[in-house]
């Protein structure tokens, strides 16, 4: 079905909006409430879910013309997890009353929402996690342990994986849920990380009730729903829209002008071999958004990811290599339960330290490149060992 | 929209037409056995179904002069593709590089010539200059002097040489030719030697840094299909050959190569894709973004091109099998036009990163 949203009709919306919603004076809140109600939050969703049902491609419109009126924004930042993960899955295969109940509190910032993936026992592999979902009459009780996850300490919601039947195959035993955060049984304990602070957490859950009507998709179609997420999660790390010298090439390109004392010949080769390639990347992003817009998603979404990861590293273990002792003073070692995740702020040390994370959150690099070498190349699988036998009977 | 980094439907056709073409009229058999043989300038066959038959030797040349008026972005699709099949076919010196150096001159006539496909031409400057040229001396309508390794002057009708006071033209056979043995033998490189030729002036000196830009950037093109026919030979080669009772392609430590290799190559694709349309928007950024397209399609190139031989192992070391065709034409390719180091040099001083306090 052709799209009958036009570039001049929205913006003729978006004047009429701000004429009748004065940014000014309309207070936070019910500014971004209209907004998502006028359809002009995420303007690719259906009419009645914060959109109009138009292309991609007009996102921008939309977000130039709010900054430019100086409207009060929904602080993406801080609910990267809602935004990026949780509302294209819940799109993607919730109810019709689940997607009225999530994806307006979730974009207008009121209700933050985390991602209940990873376990102990299941990073990687997460098809093998553990995490029991018992069926009891119209509910589920829940029991088992999460970790390594971001923003739980002021998360309202998660999105969940658990095990409804051991005795399956690991990928056909897992449905997906949506977990009430404030419901008795879930405990959130801090989980300090390298950089001294708390980012991400533990999450126990003991007997914790989710009633069936929070269950997204089928009963043992986790797996399939899972997907959904994942593939958005990819695409929404490091995928962002920048200018050159945009993100941490420009904290690089900056520390090099600023002090050229410090500068060697082998250096100048390390900055401009990843000013070079971090443009690559930031190009390539800019690829894969016009790709997404004409509504043909190609694979090159993975790359994003991927290079983001070495780049960042690379880049913030260069500044560190070019400002010398001086790049060592850090501004606090302080266990801080930051609630926006940030790559590029604080000092040298920070970015340095918080970048090893860039490899392993999201998907391993060495994950993603068995991803690429399989699904996009069509190279053959490693032998298995896993797949077909019951969970309950795989080593552990 | 200048930044457009998508194929267009029109692009894309294009694309299949001529890599239909060259599947039958350029397989790597023939190539081979043009770098067997040993001698030619170019396979005179093949340039004629590109040049005249498909009508592809004017794309750059202004359509009041018989061409198809500066299609930058088709004649990148024409130029990767001839890198898919490495074919010997001077296209990017003639067709793109001396076109576009006397495209900025006033010769309609010369210019009508080349678009048909009748005439080629080469700038008379080595491979891999990348800067200011050595100047000939010229004076009462001759040119005396030598330039050491120009690609694709060997069977050039018209060479285009860079004097003191400006570019000036001088027939091909009036120079004397010496065919150099070069590592990439697809694209040959000669010796001239001029003495007491006639020579006439057809541009300013302005149109060889031009010139030199726009052959950075369609070069990338070409590297860009260099290297993805070696990561699809390759991934092709990984699927089939069974070693220990599996498929190599089935073992982590390739897959994962094989995989950054199509990270960097899908990056070289924007990049190149960038670099292209700004040309054809008129060139605010060009000269950064032809300096990165050289950077990372020679780069690209190079490393898809040792992969492709590394993994096809034995096989791939033999003269029977086309992968040391691709590497030879790689390493060159990143050599000419300047090498990757190079451009870093000169992007240090465009994007305001320079080595030295100012
Ligand atoms: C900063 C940060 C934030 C995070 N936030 C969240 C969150 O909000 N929610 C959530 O659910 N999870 C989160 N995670 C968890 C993250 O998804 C996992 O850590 C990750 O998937 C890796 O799993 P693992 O830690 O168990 O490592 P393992 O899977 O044990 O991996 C160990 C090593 O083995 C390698 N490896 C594993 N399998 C293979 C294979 N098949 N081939 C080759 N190498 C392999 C890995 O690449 C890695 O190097 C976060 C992690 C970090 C660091």
């Amino acid at each position: 079905m052709a799209s009958l949203i036009t570039e001049a009709s929205l913006r003729s919306r978006i004047s009429e909006f701000l004429a009748a919603h004065d940014p000014a004076s309309a207070g936070r809140l019910a500014f971004l409430r209209a907004r998502f109600d006028a359809g002009l939050a995420w303007v690719h969703f259906p009419e009645g879910l914060g959109g109009l049902g138009a292309g991609r491609a007009l996102q921008p419109v939309v977000d130039e013309a709010f900054a430019a009126a100086g409207a009060p924004d929904n602080r993406p930042g801080r609910i990267g997890i809602g935004l990026g993960m949780a509302a294209p899955t819940v799109l993607a295969h919730g109810t019709p009353e689940q997607r009225a109940r999530w994806l307006r509190p979730l974009w207008t910032g009121e209700e933050v929402w985390c991602q209940l993936f990873s376990e102990p026992g299941a990073g990687s592999d997460l098809a093998g996690l553990g995490t029991r979902a018992r069926r009891d009459g119209d509910d589920w009780v829940l029991d088992g342990q999460k970790v390594w996850t971001s923003m739980a300490h002021v998360a309202r919601w998660a999105i969940l994986l658990a095990r409804h039947d051991p005795s399956l195959p690991k990928h056909a035993g897992l449905t997906y849920f949506v977990l009430d955060m404030t419901a008795p049984g879930v405990e959130v304990r801090p989980l300090r990380q390298l950089t001294g602070e708390a980012e991400f957490n533990e999450v126990y859950l003991t007997g914790v009730r989710i009633p069936d009507e929070h269950r997204l998709g089928e009963v043992g179609e986790g797996w399939k729903v899972a997907q959904t997420t994942l593939m958005n999660e990819r695409v929404s790390i490091g995928g962002g829209a920048l200018p050159r010298e945009g993100g941490m090439i420009g904290v690089l390109a900056k520390a090099w002008r600023d002090n050229p004392a410090r500068r060697t010949p082998g250096l100048h080769d390390t900055v401009m071999r990843l000013w070079v390639r971090a443009e690559a990347a930031r190009l390539t992003g800019l690829r894969v958004r016009q790709q997404l817009a004409a509504g043909a998603p190609g694979p090159d979404g993975s790359a994003v990811k991927l290079s983001f990861a070495t780049l960042n590293q690379q880049i913030s273990a260069a500044e560190l290599d070019l400002l010398g002792d001086e790049g060592l003073r850090r501004d606090s070692w302080a266990m801080g339960r930051p609630e926006e995740v940030d790559f590029t702020g604080r000092d040298p040390g920070y970015r340095y330290l918080r970048a090893k994370g860039n490899s392993i959150e999201g998907g391993t690099s060495e994950v993603l490149r068995n991803i690429i070498a399989e699904r996009v190349l069509g190279l053959p699988a490693e032998p298995r060992v896993d797949t077909r036998v019951p969970w309950k009977d795989l080593p552990r | 929209m200048s930044d457009e980094l998508l194929e267009s439907a029109d692009e894309r056709e294009l694309r299949s037409g001529v890599r239909e073409m060259l599947s039958a009229e350029c397989p790597w058999q023939s190539v081979l056995a043009f770098v067997s043989g040993g001698g030619d300038a170019f396979d005179p066959k093949l340039w004629r179904t590109v040049a005249t038959g498909m009508g592809l030797a004017g794309l750059l040349v202004p359509e009041a002069q018989g061409g198809s008026g500066a299609q930058w972005r088709a004649a990148a699709v024409v130029v990767e593709e001839l890198g898919r099949a490495v074919a010997p076919v001077p296209y990017l010196s003639s067709a793109v590089v001396a076109t576009t150096a006397l495209g900025l001159g006033e010769e309609p006539s010369l210019l009508g010539r080349l678009a048909s496909g009748e005439l080629t031409a080469a700038l008379a400057v080595p491979y891999g200059l990348w800067s200011a040229p050595r100047l000939l001396p010229v004076s009462a309508g001759v040119v005396n002097g030598t330039v050491r390794g120009v690609a694709d002057a060997l069977g050039a009708g018209l060479l285009l040489v860079p004097c003191e006071d400006g570019l000036y033209a001088v027939d091909g056979a009036a120079a004397r030719r010496t065919r150099v043995m070069s590592l990439d033998e697809t694209r040959p490189l000669c010796d001239l030697e001029f003495t007491a030729a006639p020579a006439r002036l057809v541009a300013s000196l302005s149109a060889v840094p031009c010139a030199l830009r726009v052959a950075a950037t369609l070069m990338a093109a070409e590297q860009v299909g260099l290297a993805s026919w070696c990561l699809d030979t390759t991934v092709a080669h990984l699927r089939s050959r069974l070693q220990f009772g599996r498929p190599v392609g089935s073992f982590q430590a390739l897959k994962h190569r094989l995989a950054d290799l199509w990270v960097e190559l899908t990056q070289a694709r924007s990049v190149v894709a960038y670099a292209v349309a700004d040309l054809a928007s008129g060139g605010d950024d060009a000269s950064v973004a032809a300096s990165l397209a050289k950077i990372v399609g020679s780069e690209v190139a190079v490393r898809a091109a040792e992969e492709c031989v590394q993994m096809h192992g034995g096989i791939g070391f033999t003269w029977e099998h086309p992968a040391h065709l691709y590497l030879k034409r790689a390493k060159a390719t990143s050599v000419a036009y300047g090498s990757p180091d190079r451009h870093r040099a000169r992007l240090a001083t465009l994007v305001d990163l320079p080595l030295e306090a100012s």
